[in-house]
């Protein structure tokens, strides 16, 4: 069979056209919430649709941030493949609605809630924030969300909840990635109480005013700029307030070059390669590398929860 | 019409065919790259979001497979019987230590960006970089040894001297293995065939020593009719 060049359908309309069929996809999930609808599912068809927001200028960077089809098509998510095009592949079986999460451990308040009751106290608002990945590269991304301090007060933590543990949905029907033992399944990641309360942690809802495509972690998850991306777990399906450290997964699977802190330092180099440079994907210098910044260039707000820490041994 | 011997049709038309299908990851990667500078509209053909990385690992990907497919010309030409395929020997092998050279002249001159301090540092700090470095340094001799002349010249120096590939392979692997984050399993396939590659040579010397052992003792019970086995030859 011959297929003649005016056959071929152009990339930009095939772009496009990929762009509107996820859209869809949403828009699908959304109908069929939608039935005559309470409260709730009315929320639900906003958050699928567009997101309300606000810019919050103070948190975000001026740098010019990726193209969409960077940001959703270059990731690291494990649970749909180890290599950085998989996600954007294989995600569709990911079924982020309808989703709900169980909070428990260490607080007053705990249960298992639908995402549209966690979600609904809290007022979205856009930052575009440097995304470091412990690879040695680095994205700019506009995320919406919400801080997670705001989100971890309304489960009233005790005074024995030290720190914060996440964990991602564990299905391999919707992540094909954990039918391997590539880590230890469910992933799991953590923050320490006060880093989780600083204003800069935020859960993330979207990005690009749209809701988080599945291949970003839909339908939450959690933004930390000044740490390594890793640090950052996708569809949280389990917040528990702990007194003990938690166990994360990176820091499991290869202790001596993952720890628990995983803060941007370009003096503490991955036992592998360097940290003190990254590139930056998709900038019009991407041959070269740029130095990478203490803290991902967030030190002024965020060193002081480390002082007096030896940054090199708690990596 | 003409005719062609089979001495002429490995030379004019087997040679040139596999000659350019080693070739073929070079062409992708350009097409890429003029997918990428705007050049040509190539999608299918485009390098990611991360194209340094991307040329990186192709290369690197691709040098080791030459290699090892260097290193499986003798057991199938003893295997399967395709004597022919000696032919081809030092085409892969040229073509490996190729791409495994691009894959490092990336690295120096576009991944660490022409700063030679960084090159010092990377190459003596990081034990991965330190091993596919060396694997590169053991390939060069052997490349520049590759012509007939210096075969001849050399005589059994040369046969010695181009068992280097062995331990240039065994780094290569381990430069991959130590390279990846977590999804050891495409390296543990490079380390499972790199292992079959050399255990079928270790288990050959183990059965020619047998052999030459039982020689010896045939010629001390000075058995005449016995034939002495054939030694054949392994180079070209």
């Amino acid at each position: 069979m011959r297929i003649r060049p005016s056959e071929i359908t152009p990339e930009p309309v095939y772009r496009a056209r990929r762009d509107f069929l996820a859209g869809i996809a949403g828009l699908g999930a959304a109908a069929l919430l939608a039935r005559p609808a309470p409260a709730e599912e009315v929320m639900n068809v906003t958050l699928v649709q567009r997101l309300q927001y606000k810019r919050n200028a103070r948190y975000s960077t001026t740098e010019k941030a990726n193209s969409f089809s960077d940001v959703t098509g270059y990731n690291n998510f494990y649970e749909f493949g180890t290599g950085k095009e998989d996600p954007s592949r294989n995600a569709g079986s990911l079924r982020p609605r309808p989703w709900s999460v169980v909070v428990d451990g260490e607080c007053e308040v705990k249960g298992r809630y639908a995402l549209e009751d966690l979600l609904k106290p809290h007022a979205l608002e856009e930052r575009t924030y440097r995304l470091r990945c412990v690879e040695a590269w680095s994205m700019v991304i506009p995320w919406i969300g919400f801080p997670l301090g705001d989100l971890a007060k309304r489960f009233k933590p005790t005074s024995r909840a030290k720190f914060i543990e996440f964990t991602t949905l564990l299905d391999s029907r919707q992540m094909p990635g954990q039918r391997y033992a590539v880590l230890d399944w469910p992933y799991v990641e953590g923050l320490r109480m006060d880093e989780a309360m600083h204003p800069l942690a935020i859960l993330a809802v979207g990005l690009y005013g749209q809701v988080l495509p599945n291949q970003n972690g839909a339908p939450l998850r959690l933004v930390v700029p000044w740490k390594y991306g890793f640090k950052s777990i996708k569809s949280i399906a389990r917040i528990r307030f702990t007194e003990r450290m938690p166990a994360t997964t990176w820091a499991l699977s290869a202790p001596q070059e993952y720890g628990f802190y995983a803060n941007v330092n370009p003096e503490v180099d991955h036992p592998r390669w360097s940290q003190a440079r990254e590139r930056r994907i998709g900038s019009d210098s991407f041959l070269s590398r740029q130095p990478t910044l203490r803290f991902n260039g967030y030190g002024n707000e965020v060193a002081g929860l480390y002082a007096g820490m030896d940054l090199a041994r708690n990596f | 019409m003409f005719k062609m011997n089979s001495n002429e049709t490995l030379r004019w038309i087997a040679k040139p065919i596999v000659f350019l299908l080693c070739l073929l990851p070079v062409g992708w990667l350009l097409a890429g790259l003029a997918d990428l500078a705007g050049f040509a509209q190539w999608p299918s053909a485009s390098l990611g979001a991360n194209p340094v990385d991307r040329i990186q690992d192709t290369l690197g990907i691709w040098g080791l497979r030459l290699l090892l497919a260097t290193l499986a010309v003798t057991p199938l030409r003893e295997l399967g019987g395709w004597q022919r395929l000696i032919a081809f020997r030092r085409m892969l092998g040229l073509f490996a230590f190729f791409y495994v050279s691009a894959h490092f002249a990336w690295y120096l001159l576009v991944d660490q960006g022409l700063d030679w301090r960084l090159w010092v540092e990377d190459i003596a700090k990081r034990p991965f970089i330190t091993v596919g470095f060396t694997a590169l340094v053991m390939l060069v001799p052997l490349a520049l040894t590759s012509t007939k002349r210096a075969m001849r010249r050399m005589g059994r120096r040369w046969q010695r001297l181009h068992r280097l590939i062995y331990p240039a392979a065994i780094l290569g692997c381990t430069h991959f293995y130590w390279q990846v984050k977590a999804d050891i399993r495409e390296p543990l396939i490079f380390c499972l065939a790199l292992a079959v590659l050399l255990g079928w040579r270790l288990y050959r010397s183990w059965q020619r020593a047998g052999r030459g052992r039982a020689e010896k003792d045939s010629r001390q019970d000075q058995d005449p009719a016995r034939p002495r086995l054939p030694v054949e030859p392994l180079t070209e």
